[in-house]
């Protein structure tokens, strides 16, 4: 409590903290329903990874950094071993879903767009977090879906919030846990090492070669990882830090088009299954490289666009 | 270089060769978290306070759990079909301008961190339904080869529209993740800023997905239906 009441502590962190804590016990609240729920094959496992994740979520502004590291490893544990399952599912009728429609109509995006609002009225107008700005804007968000329909109690938001985190399952935790393989990259000095690799061929202190070899890096990387978010902790911390950012380029500029241009390798490979192969299957296609066909055109346009962008504004 | 330094790059191997192995996610950044520490020096005291501290200040990363405390009861309560009927107020279009007509809407709304179940919860039920009709309007029999190429790019536009419009949400997976990553460099940027340098990127992607695609579509009509429009 004493660091609510602290007065030294901005009003913007603490409100921040309070958004962790209300993240921490949506998930701990899944890790509790499956506890309890006879119908989930592996209750235990995943109780443990939902609750775990809730704690370093709520709590770990205050925990020890051990004690969250550790936790952060019982978390992995039931992920890798895959005891990390959906239990039962109150999944909406398409009936009832086309039936709010009819009552409810296109008021329903009201509700739909409240939150990307408010991000961006706390963006621009507060020095307070944009994500809270979110949490706002999810608050107002249910208040207006109440009003809609009686039928939207509070227990139907958390169980249909447990029902999405469910089907996700233990990746939600991935973009944490790539962006602490990203800190332990740096403190074990990887960026060094391909830097002096990379020196090489990148004639030092040459930030436009750099940007072309970090952009279409970022590319490839994806297209053999089949994952943008992977790639861009490796290749910043290898090529984009030391070949780029360390002349002086925008990071704004440079750290985030190359996530973009990562997304082009996205679009070339059929690594990347849930985006280009398993559509092939749900819309009954012939050929299994359909999509990235009709993909490969416009990703090779925007990278050399995102390299000429970047370069212009570094 | 000495060579035990190069040994620092396992943890890089580790990664690219498992992801293209499809091995499960979580345990090859795991698995190159550990190895990194061990050759790094960084021992298990170090791997632990690297796992502990970057998981905590990277939390904002759990925002979209947060948001989706109202995404499922925004589908429960219609969205999808509010989606399907703005798009399907287009009539009398050709087949290209039905996907780019999608392109547009899905790129507004995931600006807005806004999905509609992407390729099984509208393209298959409304957008290529829509497509084949409009086929059909000008008097042709739809041609397997030319549905199968308007599949491709009602997915290619689901794709394209996603991945660079839902960069432009302030508080978005990506924009956070390349915060937390540069911030771990020691640089500090905002998310604001990083979102507003990516508009021009993201209108450019569409009109040219949107013109690619109306040009692609046109010469398959032509191909297949001898249509002139």
């Amino acid at each position: 409590m004493a660091f609510f009441m602290d007065a030294e502590i901005a009003l913007g962190t603490k409100l921040l903290e309070i958004v962790y804590m209300v993240i921490g016990l949506i998930t701990i609240y899944a890790g509790i329903k499956n506890l309890l729920d006879k119908e989930n094959p592996s209750r235990v496992g995943t109780a443990i990874f939902w609750c775990a994740f809730g704690v370093v979520c709520a709590f770990g502004n205050w925990l020890p950094v051990r004690v969250t590291g550790a936790l952060v490893i019982v978390m992995i544990l039931p992920a890798v071993f895959r005891q990390v399952k959906p239990g039962h599912m109150d999944v909406p009728s398409a009936e009832y879903m086309e039936g709010q429609f009819k009552k409810i109509g296109f008021k329903i995006f009201i509700p739909a767009l409240s939150m990307g609002i408010m991000a961006l009225i706390f963006a621009f107008f507060t020095d307070i977090s944009s994500l809270v700005g979110i949490g706002l804007g999810v608050i107002l968000s249910m208040i207006i879906l109440m009003v809609y329909s009686k039928d939207n109690k509070p227990m139907v938001f958390l169980n249909d919030s447990e029902r999405f985190l469910s089907t996700m399952g233990p990746l939600c935790m991935l973009p944490q846990l790539l962006a602490c393989l990203g800190g332990i990259f740096t403190a074990a000095g990887v960026g060094d090492v391909i830097s002096a690799l990379v020196s090489n061929i990148v004639p030092e202190g040459n930030v436009n070669v750099g940007i072309i070899v970090y952009c279409i890096g970022m590319a490839l990387f994806t297209m053999i990882m089949g994952n943008a978010f992977a790639a861009i902790t490796v290749m910043t911390v290898g090529i984009g830090g030391p070949c780029v950012l360390a002349y002086g380029a925008d990071p704004v500029v440079v750290g985030m088009i190359a996530l973009t241009a990562g997304y082009c390798g996205t679009l070339m490979t059929p690594m990347a299954a849930n985006f280009n192969i398993v559509p092939v299957a749900l819309l009954e296609m012939k050929s299994k490289f359909g999509v990235i066909r009709n993909q490969v055109v416009i990703a090779l346009v925007m990278l050399v666009f995102q390299i000429c962008y970047m370069i212009i504004l570094k | 270089m000495e060579p035990m330094e190069l040994l620092k790059l396992l943890g890089i191997v580790i990664v690219i060769v498992g992801f293209a192995l499809k091995l499960d996610s979580i345990l090859i950044i795991f698995l190159s978290a550990i190895v990194t520490a061990a050759v790094g020096g960084l021992g298990v005291t170090g791997l632990l306070d690297q796992l502990g501290t970057n998981f905590v200040s990277n939390r904002s990363m759990a925002i979209f759990i947060l948001i989706l405390l109202v995404s499922g009861t925004l589908e429960r309560n219609g969205l999808r079909s509010a989606a399907a009927a703005l798009i399907s107020k287009f009539k009398g279009v050709t087949s290209g301008v039905v996907v780019c007509i999608y392109g547009v809407v899905r790129s507004f709304f995931a600006a807005f961190n806004v999905g509609f179940g992407g390729v099984a919860g509208i393209v298959r039920p409304v957008v290529m339904p829509m497509a084949e009709g409009a086929v059909e309007a000008a008097g042709h029999k739809p041609d397997e080869r030319h549905i199968e190429e308007v599949k491709g790019m009602a997915s290619g536009m689901e794709n394209v529209a996603w991945f660079f419009f839902q960069v432009l949400f302030v508080g978005g997976s990506g924009g956070l993740l390349v915060q937390g990553t540069l911030d771990s460099l020691g640089y500090e940027v905002s998310l604001l800023d990083l979102a507003a340098v990516e508009i021009p990127v993201a209108l450019v992607a569409l009109v040219v997905a949107c013109c690619y695609y109306l040009m692609r579509d046109k010469m398959l009509r032509k191909k297949y239906y001898g249509d002139k429009k």
